[in-house]
């Protein structure tokens, strides 16, 4: 659709009161303040493939392996790639829901920075205080015998905030926030009197009650039609701004990320391979994979005929995957040296532009 | 004009529940022409899967067509035994499922699911040329044909995907409908599967009815596409004319609401509300709750589905000046 077409629509609309604008022209701010929030190092989760009862294991999914990065204060990071390429297992490692084989994850800026790694007890639970995770299905994230308030009630109860007037106070402000209004005649509805997009929104709610600084939402939007998936990605960028939440956006679909991430990094079995700004991403990437998955993204313009993409094969097994570059077997650039060396490291090309690859 | 090969005709289904009745597809009526790609796009329950399994009458019990009809060589596949319909299904109209893991038995090797399928509907043919044909197939759809001595598990999404298409292409149906084939795939196996659906679409030159909730996918392979909400269509017309001038509301927000990561990053506007309650649709045009263009007209009438021009109709009160 043009922008001329885009203008009609508006005014489609009372010119009043045009329709909400998404996204916010006040949020198109660049990232300029690059106070961490989370540091990730060398980040490592293997899984063992046992091969019979009694059999020692000797073969390990890599399900992640050596990843390394930084999300600032206040931004939006998106985590795109394939299924099967570790970005799921990040976001569980990056709220506690597992723990990995090697590496830090460290929370919070230079001088204040926990390792979240090593966390016990009480410590862990302080830090559930801090970071939350909004999962992918809203059928299946939620307790069907609860109601809406005791489910955006739940993690007050457990993290002992305040009284009960209180956290009823808190839950009717949650639920105005994320749009179900009037909250009073959500919160004794049971979740299977809700819609896709209002449970997803009760999910957000959930999330967001304990005032968190950092969320992973984990392919919030994909179980969303797109008429109300809209409507979501508009108030979770709204609530970040608001609120002053980071997000870890992990999503499999492109179009989504350009609109809900300041910066993307690309994941290709286990392996982060680029990361960049969002627009610098999507119009020059340098990755042969990543070219390959912007140009296999089908265009909603009827006009355009792309071209296929530039890539082999498909995805090899993550069980031992050898020492040389991973993408190696598909790739169309590959040198002697992609074969020789161990995996690229994720090396700086300028701009704020990361790329793992030898060959470019 | 040429005769479509397929007819569908005021097109009216109600799954009946504890409830009451659902009015999944009502009033429907479009043709499918000889080597047309129609595309079906809508939200999840707008009723473009109910339509595809109306065509092959596959419909649970509950289901019930009150009214149409689906005409294919002047038969009426909706009043047809079921002993007639036989000869119908899978000979003439094929259909390829979403889920293509589900729709292969794990126990049995996949060239003899197939070969199984061509004895069913050709019984002259011997177990050789059936093999043959198997083999023929899969390099149609771009597998190996050593591959089809091995069991479902041992392929991938895509090539179990590929192997469901050759298997709904055994037959040489006239039409093929597939309904959401690559919803579960990734993207790259996607585009390398939508481009050989497009290309044996095109060189076998069939009718091929494409169902998607995704505008993008329907821009690539259709020529014609059909825009249903809640249980109707509301816009029918060459999918560049859609694009280029789309004239119902609802196709106008559902393109304003698609991310695109082609072009300028333009504004996703939101559309107000959900889609209504098939149990109790509301009167006149299913969208005007949701419709700014909505009159009292909209709420009290059902708009008529009337065409625009000689390709492209709409049903609307108020439809957008192309």
């Amino acid at each position: 659709m043009t922008n001329e077409q885009m203008g009609k629509w508006q005014t489609l609309f009372h010119p009043s009161d045009p329709c909400p604008r998404f996204p916010d022209p006040y949020l198109e701010f660049r990232m300029t303040h690059t106070d961490p929030l989370v540091t990730v190092e060398h980040l490592q989760k293997y899984y063992p493939v046992n091969q019979g009862l009694f059999a020692q294991t000797r073969h390990y999914i890599h399900a992640v392996d050596d990843l390394s990065f930084q999300i600032g204060r206040g931004e939006s990071l998106g985590l795109v790639g394939e299924s099967g390429c570790g970005k799921t297992t990040t976001g569980k490692l990056l709220v506690k829901l597992i723990d990995p084989t090697k590496g830090h994850i460290y929370l919070g800026s230079n001088g204040s920075q926990t390792d979240i790694a090593p966390l016990k007890g009480a410590a862990v639970k302080q830090f559930r205080r801090r970071v939350q995770m909004i999962f992918q299905d809203p059928y299946e994230s939620m307790n069907p015998r609860l109601t809406i308030y005791d489910t955006v009630a739940e993690p007050l109860v457990v993290q002992g905030i305040g009284t009960v007037i209180e956290r009823e106070e808190r839950v009717a402000e949650m639920l105005a926030l994320v749009g179900l209004t009037p909250p009073a005649s959500f919160l004794f509805r049971f979740p299977h009197e809700l819609s896709g997009g209002q449970r997803q929104r009760v999910a957000i709610a959930r999330a967001l009650v304990v005032q968190p600084k950092f969320v992973v939402a984990d392919e919030p939007t994909s179980m969303l039609d797109v008429s109300i998936r809209t409507g979501v990605m508009h108030l979770m960028s709204n609530l970040a701004r608001r609120l002053d939440v980071t997000y870890l956006y992990i999503t499999h679909d492109l179009a989504v990320a350009r609109y809900m991430c300041h910066r993307i990094a690309v994941m290709y079995l286990g392996k982060m391979v680029e990361l960049a700004e969002t627009e610098e991403l999507l119009q020059h990437p340098q990755h042969p994979y990543t070219k390959a998955l912007l140009a296999s993204v089908p265009v909603p313009d009827p006009s355009i005929k792309r071209q296929a993409a530039e890539i082999k094969g498909g995805i090899p097994t993550p069980i031992n995957p050898p020492a040389y570059c991973r993408f190696y077997e598909r790739c169309l650039i590959a040198t002697a040296r992609c074969r020789d060396d161990a995996h690229p490291p994720l090396a700086d090309k300028g701009n704020g532009h990361s790329v793992a690859c030898y060959a470019v | 004009m040429t005769q479509p090969i397929l007819s569908v005709q005021n097109l009216t289904m109600h799954y009946a529940t504890r409830k009451g009745d659902v009015s999944a597809v009502d009033d429907v009526s479009f043709d499918v022409m000889q080597g047309d790609a129609l595309g079906l796009v809508g939200e999840s329950g707008c009723g473009k899967s109910s339509i595809a399994n109306c065509l092959l009458r596959l419909l649970p019990e509950n289901a019930r067509i009150l009214q149409g009809a689906v005409r294919l060589d002047g038969a009426n596949l909706t009043t047809l035994p079921e002993d007639q319909m036989r000869a119908y299904r899978w000979k003439r109209i094929a259909m390829v499922f979403q889920a293509a893991m589900n729709t292969l038995d794990p126990v049995y090797r996949v060239g003899d699911q197939i070969i199984e399928a061509l004895h069913t509907h050709i019984e002259t043919m011997t177990n050789a040329e059936a093999r043959e044909r198997v083999a023929e197939l899969f390099k149609i759809v771009g597998l190996d044909p050593a591959l089809m001595d091995r069991y479902p598990h041992e392929y991938s999404g895509g090539m179990r995907q590929r192997a469901v298409i050759a298997m709904a292409l055994s037959c040489n149906p006239d039409v093929i409908i597939a309904d959401e084939p690559t919803t579960a795939l990734d993207v790259i196996v996607q585009d390398k599967l939508l481009r050989e659906m497009c290309n044996i679409q095109k060189t076998l030159g069939m009718g091929m009815i494409y169902i998607s909730h995704d505008i993008a996918v329907i821009a690539e392979v259709s020529n014609r596409m059909g825009v249903m909400y809640a249980g109707r269509l509301v816009e029918l017309a060459d999918t560049a004319d859609i694009f280029a001038r789309p004239q119902h509301p609802y196709t106008y927000a559902l393109m304003s609401a698609f991310p695109s990561i082609t072009g300028p990053k333009r504004e996703l506007t939101t559309l107000p509300g959900e889609p209504p309650d098939l149990l109790n649709p509301p009167p006149g045009c299913r969208f005007h709750p949701r419709c700014p263009r909505a009159t009292s007209v909209c709420a009290r009438d059902v708009p008529a589905f009337k065409a625009m021009d000689a390709r492209h109709s709409v049903a609307c009160w108020h439809p957008v000046e192309g």
